[in-house]
């Protein structure tokens, strides 16, 4: 960053604090609410998925085709469906992550040591206790990074929203772009990736807490 | 004598096998005996051990537990009533032994304290100390010791009577003795009825009541080991026992060669 953009950058934020802080708030919202649903629609579908391996490769399979497509492609094919704004953004971004989250929610639970569940079984634990007590807390480290990607991952793609209306940090970096306005550039850039990377962080804290309380490590 | 576990007639066959695991077994194993199943990998003594508890249902037969049809039981409610040991153990890794310990009697909502107590009667009961490994995970403990949890966590409840799969399998020769030793020393105490699977005859002949020799799913010869060495049912266990026997001259006569 060159010197001379730092007071500028301050006096905006001094000046105009709700162009900052507004597109701040919304992509906060957008990314929140975002994962929420992502992360619901994920659980079931795995939930369904989980006895089915050829299924799930299928579903999986599926996703991962579509995740390969360019978001700006996959924004331009559902706006007639669904229109311009924040409503079109959050379906893409759930679509996105579905991939993400059912790929890893399901390697997740496979990953638990078939011994333990079948002992588990054995002891007399019925499937809502082998499920809460054993099946999801071993599988918890593996969904809790899918989580993580998803976050980053969204954060990054939800400032493309922005071309289709959605609010958010993009708003900025596109006004920045079309008025080659670099104060507002260096803020949306500044503050997406400072928002990818405190989520990163705190997720990866709790990913690596999950880990240690499965290996057994105080 | 009372009979613990009862099967009639008892046939399973696994989707897409062209054979029977079991086929047509029915005997009677005696409440407060050690019954050892032998046989070869595949000749269907898990199966027999895993339709005990119902994690395999049968597909013709019936099998009593104490007089009742297991069929006619809640599988949960069945389970909790039978002790589980198995090879690989299985002990659930982000508990501490003593959490391990106390799985059954907790779902079966005993009192803190005698859940407390029984933990450590356990632990004494297994040599391992409840001061020193209570509070320690299953993967800081060796091979051994986490075998002798997965012994006390399957006598938590006080079952009537216990499944063993192997259990000694994957433990080195001297570990296993004195695990075996134990295992009759706990049997001797409170005369539990045990069903105990393994691929090695020496085991199997040490610690039996009676033998339980399995082929091909079929029941070769069910009797007391010394029954089974001077009259051997057919020429299965002819061989078997054979096959023991000149193992043990070739240590007589010293297997290593100088």
């Amino acid at each position: 960053m060159e010197k001379g953009r730092v007071p500028e950058m301050i006096q905006f934020l001094l000046r105009y604090p709700e162009k900052i802080f507004v597109p701040l708030l919304q992509h906060i919202e957008l990314t929140g609410l975002t994962l929420l649903i992502s992360i619901v629609i994920a659980s079931a579908l795995s939930l369904l998925l989980m006895r089915s391996r050829w299924l799930s490769q299928l579903v999986v399979g599926f996703f991962s085709a579509v995740y390969a497509i360019p978001s700006m492609a996959l924004f331009a094919l559902l706006i007639p469906l669904f229109g311009l704004g924040e409503k079109t953004a959050v379906i893409v971004l759930v679509i996105y992550n579905q991939f993400i989250l059912v790929r890893n929610i399901l390697s997740g639970f496979h990953s638990v040591d078939p011994a333990v569940v079948e002992s588990a079984y054995g002891m007399g634990m019925s499937e809502p206790q082998i499920f809460f007590k054993i099946r999801l807390p071993l599988a918890s480290p593996v969904i809790l990074a899918g989580i993580k990607i998803a976050s980053v991952s969204t954060i990054g793609i939800a400032t493309i929203g922005a071309t289709i209306n959605s609010g958010g940090l993009g708003t900025l970096l596109f006004e920045g772009l079309q008025t080659m306005n670099m104060v507002k550039i260096l803020w949306g850039t500044l503050l997406s990736s400072l928002l990818a990377i405190a989520v990163n962080l705190l997720l990866a804290a709790l990913e690596k807490k999950a880990r240690k309380a499965v290996n057994g490590e105080d | 004598m009372a009979t613990a576990v009862e099967f009639r007639s008892v046939c399973k066959r696994f989707p897409k096998a062209s054979y029977d695991a079991v086929s047509n077994v029915s005997l009677k194993i005696n409440e407060g005996e050690i019954v050892t199943i032998l046989g070869t990998s595949g000749c269907g003594k898990t199966t027999l051990l895993k339709m005990v508890n119902r994690l395999y249902e049968p597909d013709s037969g019936e099998i009593l537990f104490f007089g009742q049809p297991i069929k006619q039981m809640n599988p949960i409610e069945l389970r909790r009533k039978i002790g589980y040991v198995i090879q690989q153990v299985g002990l659930f890794p982000h508990m501490r032994i003593g959490e391990n310990i106390a799985t059954v009697p907790k779902i079966l909502g005993w009192p803190k304290q005698k859940i407390e107590k029984r933990v450590d009667e356990l632990l004494e009961l297994v040599q391992l100390p409840a001061r020193e490994f209570k509070q320690r995970y299953p993967h800081q403990l060796s091979g051994g010791q986490q075998q002798r949890v997965g012994l006390a966590r399957a006598l938590a409840a006080d079952p009537a009577i216990m499944l063993l799969d192997e259990p000694f399998g994957a433990i080195d020769a001297i570990t296993r003795r004195s695990l075996q030793d134990e295992l009759l020393s706990i049997h001797r105490r409170f005369r539990k009825t045990f069903l105990f699977v393994t691929h090695d005859i020496h085991e199997a002949f040490r610690l039996a009541d009676r033998v339980l020799i399995l082929n091909a799913g079929k029941v070769q010869q069910f009797a007391v080991p010394a029954e089974i060495c001077s009259s051997p049912a057919n020429d299965f266990v002819k061989k078997l026992v054979d096959s023991a026997r000149e193992e043990q001259l070739e240590w007589k006569r010293g297997v290593c060669r100088k």
